[in-house]
């Protein structure tokens, strides 16, 4: 195992399926001559040339309609997003054109295609380029939608969606690539569509994944000094969503809480404690309880900016508000 | 462009006036569901193009396809049954009148989001720039699509990369119902393309043998200098926007007088002043249109529905 940073990982997996496969390319704004925005793609410039790493105008119906055409006719490319938040300028393309042209034509195109997108609140960028918008992406049927939560299952995942035939939106966490964590030595990919056990416990059940998912072991290690263990279930992947390891945890624990970035009315929690009630209610010993976003467009000043964002005080109170 | 490639064309014009005319029919009897927009008056625009095009070149168009499904060589069979929504539509019914595409024909749909191919477009161009060949991309569009954002955004693309796409739009006056005075700041549509610094052209789309000749010129300039090219073709629906258009919009002396330029009529009259054909081979091909549109129907009514497992089928790839 070597311990790498979350920019690292996915610097290494974008490198490593570029050399694997001549298909793929990367384009978006700032991606090359600039090394991306978040460094993500630095050196790549260098050593793949322009024609592999395309800097783009800042036109995202273009990035990612030119993503979805290159895609059609058998290229591989890694469209990336300067933020999630464009993402909306470019709807169209993710929602009408991404997630529907194979079902809509009855499987004649395949679109092998990775949407690169950072997404995340905590940076003081403030509403407009703040936002966990991943629930409203993970509505569509047509689309697949990853974020992971540490370093391992970036890198794991991404190579996935690289080398996947379907269109995924990949969505990465503005304050995370600092994150460092053990990743396994030479070659290896992780399943999309797989949630995963990220700590066990016995107590209750964390449903969370992303950014939640760094907040959630915090609060799990108070949790542990005062005798309660939590278990952690991370996502991993939003749509197609893998329910069994929640179930099979919450059939253990009886008490669960999910956090989540996003805002809380119609999100991810939503989903996720509405699944739970339908597929294990006798299981349930007490009301499920979902950290969330406070409702509120996220304001630029620090404090309430961090008042407004879930933190781990959150999470421990909410667990043990569960466990009463 | 040989006599029996002439002849061909004609055949292929009647062909989409009579399948339309046809689904116009099914469409009122109820059979045909959704949105149809119906492609008479404008045929010469799909039949020219796409005679100019070698096999490799790719086309892509906007929901009034079925002319350009035709053209690309989807049988009638595979039209018809489309819009009746059966199985052995090309699209297996889920498509529908206005999402028709056929990859082995080289046909990438029928869009019906206004605008929205135009960047699917350069992608497609970009897929074979990537691959280093000189296919090219043929993208039509109606008036209305420049108005949008999209059209600007894949032009800029097309022109700052060097993709090798013929930009097609045809202009038949009306976007739904709002002339073209109405909603675009410049009337003649090619001068967008000047703001791009890209070649374009303007003709008249009423003439097949000038569409071709100008899709030829325009697809020549694409392959040899890696650049695109915004081709306005000026045209007229003769029908409404869709089948349901209450037609306020516009007189009807004004249709009658575009009528008078039937694109059929008008190279009917060509062919036989140039003595290309005789009034008795263009008759045998109307005939024989006259029975495949027949057949076309009656494969369609004859085909099976979608199953209950297509309904869940294509969503993903993997």
């Amino acid at each position: 195992m070597a311990k790498i940073t979350m920019r690292e990982a996915i610097s290494q997996a974008l490198m490593e399926e570029m050399d694997r496969d001549p298909a793929v390319f990367i384009m978006g704004e700032e991606v090359g001559v600039w090394g991306g925005t978040y460094a993500v793609t630095k050196g790549f410039y260098d050593k793949y040339g322009a024609d592999r790493v395309k800097d783009t105008p800042i036109a995202e119906n273009a990035i990612l309609g030119a993503a979805i055409g290159a895609a059609m006719v058998g290229q591989r490319p890694i469209a990336e997003l300067m933020t999630i938040n464009f993402a909306f300028s470019a709807m169209d393309y993710i929602v009408n054109q991404a997630a529907k042209l194979r079902y809509m034509f009855g499987g004649q195109f395949m679109l092998p295609m990775v949407i690169r997108a950072v997404g995340g609140g905590g940076r003081q960028l403030g509403a407009t380029h703040s936002q966990t918008p991943d629930a409203i992406f993970a509505h569509f049927p047509g689309l697949k939608v990853v974020s992971p939560g540490t370093p391992e299952d970036a890198k794991g995942l991404l190579k996935s969606a690289i080398r996947s035939n379907d269109p995924i939106l990949f969505i990465e966490h503005a304050t995370m690539y600092q994150v460092r964590g053990d990743v396994p030595e030479g070659e290896y990919t992780i399943p999309i569509g797989k949630s995963k056990i990220q700590r066990a416990g016995s107590d209750l059940t964390i449903v969370t994944y992303c950014k939640g998912l760094e907040l959630s072991m915090k609060a799990a290690e108070q949790l542990s000094k005062e005798g309660i263990e939590a278990e952690i279930v991370d996502l991993r992947t939003l749509r197609p969503l893998d329910m069994e390891p929640v179930l099979e945890s919450f059939k253990k624990t009886n008490r669960a809480i999910v956090v989540e970035e996003g805002w809380k009315s119609y999100g991810v929690g939503a989903e996720i404690v509405s699944r739970i009630y339908e597929e294990a209610f006798d299981y349930v010993d007490a009301p499920i309880i979902r950290v969330a976003q406070k409702e509120v467009p996220l304001p630029y000043n620090r404090t309430l900016e961090q008042a407004a964002l879930p933190q781990v005080p959150d999470i421990v109170a909410a667990a043990k508000e569960v466990l009463k | 462009m040989k006599k029996e490639q002439l002849l061909d064309l004609y055949y292929q014009m009647v062909l989409i006036r009579r399948v339309e005319e046809r689904g116009a029919e099914l469409y009122q009897a109820g059979k045909i569901g959704g949105f149809m927009h119906l492609y008479i008056g404008q045929e010469a625009v799909s039949t020219g193009l796409i005679a100019a095009r070698e096999p490799r070149d790719r086309v892509i168009t906007a929901y009034r396809d079925h002319g350009v499904a035709l053209n690309c060589g989807i049988s009638s069979n595979e039209v018809m049954a489309e819009l009746l929504g059966k199985a052995t539509g090309m699209s297996k019914g889920k498509g529908g009148s206005m999402h028709m595409a056929s990859t082995e024909k080289n046909m990438w749909g029928g869009h019906a989001i206004v605008g929205g191919h135009l960047p699917v477009a350069a992608g497609l161009a970009l897929g074979d720039q990537y691959a280093k060949n000189d296919n090219i991309t043929i993208c039509m569009f109606g008036d209305g699509a420049t108005n949008i954002g999209y059209f600007h955004e894949a032009l800029n693309l097309a022109k700052t990369w060097g993709l090798r796409v013929l930009w097609v739009c045809e202009n038949n006056q009306y976007g739904m119902g709002t002339s073209v005075e109405r909603a675009s700041a410049v009337t003649e549509i090619r001068q967008k393309a000047e703001g791009y610094g890209m070649k374009n052209g303007q003709v008249d789309g009423m003439d097949v043998m000038k569409v071709y000749e100008a899709a030829k010129e325009a697809m020549d300039f694409i392959r040899k200098e890696g650049q695109p090219y915004l081709l306005e073709i000026d045209t007229y629906r003769f029908r409404g926007h869709s089948m349901g258009d209450p037609e306020r919009y516009r007189k009807a002396e004004e249709v009658k007088k575009w009528q008078e330029e039937d694109p059929i009529g008008i190279f009917n009259k060509y062919l036989l002043e140039k003595k290309l054909a005789t009034r008795k081979s263009l008759d045998e091909i109307e005939a024989r249109v006259e029975e495949e549109v027949v057949k076309a129907v009656e494969f369609a009514e004859t085909s099976p529905e979608p199953t209950m497992e297509d309904l869940y089928a294509d969503i993903y790839a993997d």
